[in-house]
């Protein structure tokens, strides 16, 4: 029996011991980059001393600065299209039965479980063969349509759990869809549109593999900073990471507060 | 009820209308049109003719480059998944049955880098793994080496390490979602039936939480295998992958049938996987 308890306690030792390495591992990499950050030479070890030039430096960069309000531009014109294709069509799915139901289901989710370059070419391709020059445009609709699936995932959970006796009761007593929608069946997916929407935001705020192939000639940040990656190591880089990471940070929080709510 | 119901819905089946034309459009349509382009051929004008052929899935099976690539990118993600695997399940167990005072915020802490720009991790995986890197500075401070050892950075050995960082999270979310739903009385009952944790572990546990094991593995697999960035930044001329082939024949290399068969190729691969894993899925779930 005792020898059962030593056995247990060693047990739960390693596996704490297992998950501070893993959290270790994880953090590691954030950690260099905010240290490195401040890190007056270069970008290897020692430190010899702190400085704020990078940060500085990323505020006089006119290009990075507009490539950053094209990403919220993009991440804007994504999370509308996404959630007005998204909620009728997590609607669609949850309560029609219409012929090619299944294959729609698949399709739409096809972007979130494909690697994003198969998207990417599939896209660039389907523009270029349409005659569209490529832009932030293009952009966009690839962002908005690889994005639809993720509205409608969170959507279509949220409905499948609803009670659907008050939209019976407002339907019997008369009401019309529209009014039922708006009324009953809406504030009750509020949060998870909202909670989708944010994650479509964040999402597009950090896509690359299919905007890499539907850039035009205007940059998103990510694609920005990719071309400040294959260019050589910047200390540069560090400072936007920091800051890229505090932002996903707050992102996350405030998501994570919505959700709470909810529950 | 169930009829009431649907009927009251029905005569609004324009609802559907806007979805299904955009995913018509902007989804089958070009998914369907980079099929048709696989079989097309290029111009010695270097323009794309409708002309249709088997060339570029021959070229493709005959050239060992391609295949080897493609293996080469297998063996890659297959070992992301099975590190992430191992990284995500002492973690996921920690969180769903020794955590007991804000178990909420360590699950969160646990999944914050998913959120954290891929880009930001893939190039801090360069400033670690370099020359001049922490770890370099690390073993020539300790003194394992007083030479930086070059080797870590631009290999396959970096893009797994990269990856392996970006998935292990992706792993973690389903495995600690099957292991939440296990009733800790169904442990204590097997330690009551002497069972050690070793067994407990195996006969019990690790049944339990196939499912999201499963869907996990083949998350860190799919993407892992399609990624192209990783590579390019930390992989170095041995650490090129499949679709490091799609993205220059899309771009410089210029010849889009071909980079289409290729993505055919891997798009089928992708949906065969994901295929079986749902079978396998389902197959081991117990409740």
């Amino acid at each position: 029996m005792t020898r059962g308890r030593v056995g247990r306690k060693v047990w739960a030792a390693g596996i704490t011991a297992g998950a501070a390495a893993v959290f270790a591992f994880l953090y590691l990499p954030i950690a260099v980059i905010v240290v490195f950050s401040f890190n007056r030479f270069s970008t290897s070890l020692p430190l010899r001393g702190l400085t704020l030039d990078w940060y500085r430096l990323l505020f006089q960069d006119r290009p990075l600065i507009e490539s950053l309000l094209h990403s919220f531009l993009v991440a804007g014109c994504a999370v509308v299209i996404a959630v007005v294709i998204g909620i009728p069509a997590a609607l669609a799915v949850d309560r029609l039965k219409f012929p090619g139901k299944e294959l729609f289901e698949r399709v739409v989710l096809l972007p979130l479980i494909l690697p994003g370059i198969i998207t990417g070419v599939s896209l660039l391709n389907f523009f270029v063969a349409g005659g569209i020059r490529l832009s932030l445009t293009t952009v966009i609709l690839g962002h908005g349509t690889a994005l639809i699936s993720v509205v409608v995932t969170q959507v279509y959970a949220r409905l499948k759990r609803m009670d659907r006796s008050q939209e019976e009761a407002a339907m019997d007593l008369g009401a019309p869809p529209w009014r039922t929608f708006w009324h009953v069946t809406f504030p009750n997916i509020r949060t998870a549109v909202l909670g989708a929407a944010l994650l479509v935001f964040t999402l597009s705020m950090d896509e690359i593999a299919v905007t890499f192939f539907l850039i035009g000639r205007e940059n998103t940040l990510p694609l920005a900073v990719w071309s400040m990656l294959r260019q050589g190591i910047t200390p540069e880089v560090n400072a936007i990471s920091t800051i890229i990471f505090l932002m996903s940070a707050v992102a996350i929080l405030l998501g994570y507060r919505l959700m709470q709510k909810e529950t | 009820m169930e009829t009431g119901r649907a009927s009251g819905w029905r005569p609004y089946a324009t609802l559907l209308l806007p979805p299904l034309a955009w995913v018509l459009l902007f989804l089958i349509l070009p998914y369907g049109l980079l099929f048709a382009c696989s079989f097309w051929k290029l111009t010695p004008a270097q323009t794309i003719a409708p002309d249709w052929n088997l060339q570029n899935y021959l070229h493709l099976f005959r050239n060992a480059v391609y295949l080897r690539t493609l293996g080469r990118s297998a063996a890659i993600a297959a070992a992301v998944t099975l590190l992430s695997l191992l990284l995500a399940f002492p973690v996921a167990y920690w969180l769903a049955f020794q955590v007991k005072r804000h178990k909420k915020l360590w699950y969160m802490l646990a999944i914050i880098p998913l959120w954290i720009s891929y880009l930001v991790r893939a190039y801090a995986w360069k400033t670690i793994l370099g020359t001049g890197g922490v770890l370099n500075a690390f073993l020539v401070g300790i003194g394992v080496t007083d030479q930086p050892i070059a080797m870590f950075l631009y290999s396959p050995v970096a893009v797994i390490i990269t990856l392996t960082h970006i998935y292990t999270p992706f792993v973690l979310m389903p495995v600690y979602a099957m292991l939440e739903q296990i009733p800790p009385a169904l442990l204590e009952a097997a330690e009551d039936l002497g069972a050690g944790p070793w067994r407990t572990f195996t006969r019990v546990v690790l049944p339990l939480s196939m499912p999201g094991v499963v869907a996990g593995c083949t998350f860190a697999f799919v993407l892992s295998l399609g990624d192209f960035l990783s590579p390019l930044l930390v992989g170095g001329p041995t650490g090129i992958m499949i679709s490091n082939i799609v993205v220059s024949l899309f771009g410089a290399a210029y010849n889009w049938p071909l980079g289409a068969a290729i993505s055919l190729v891997m798009l089928l691969l992708v949906l065969a996987i994901i295929t079986l894993a749902n079978r396998l899925e389902a197959r081991t779930k117990y409740v």
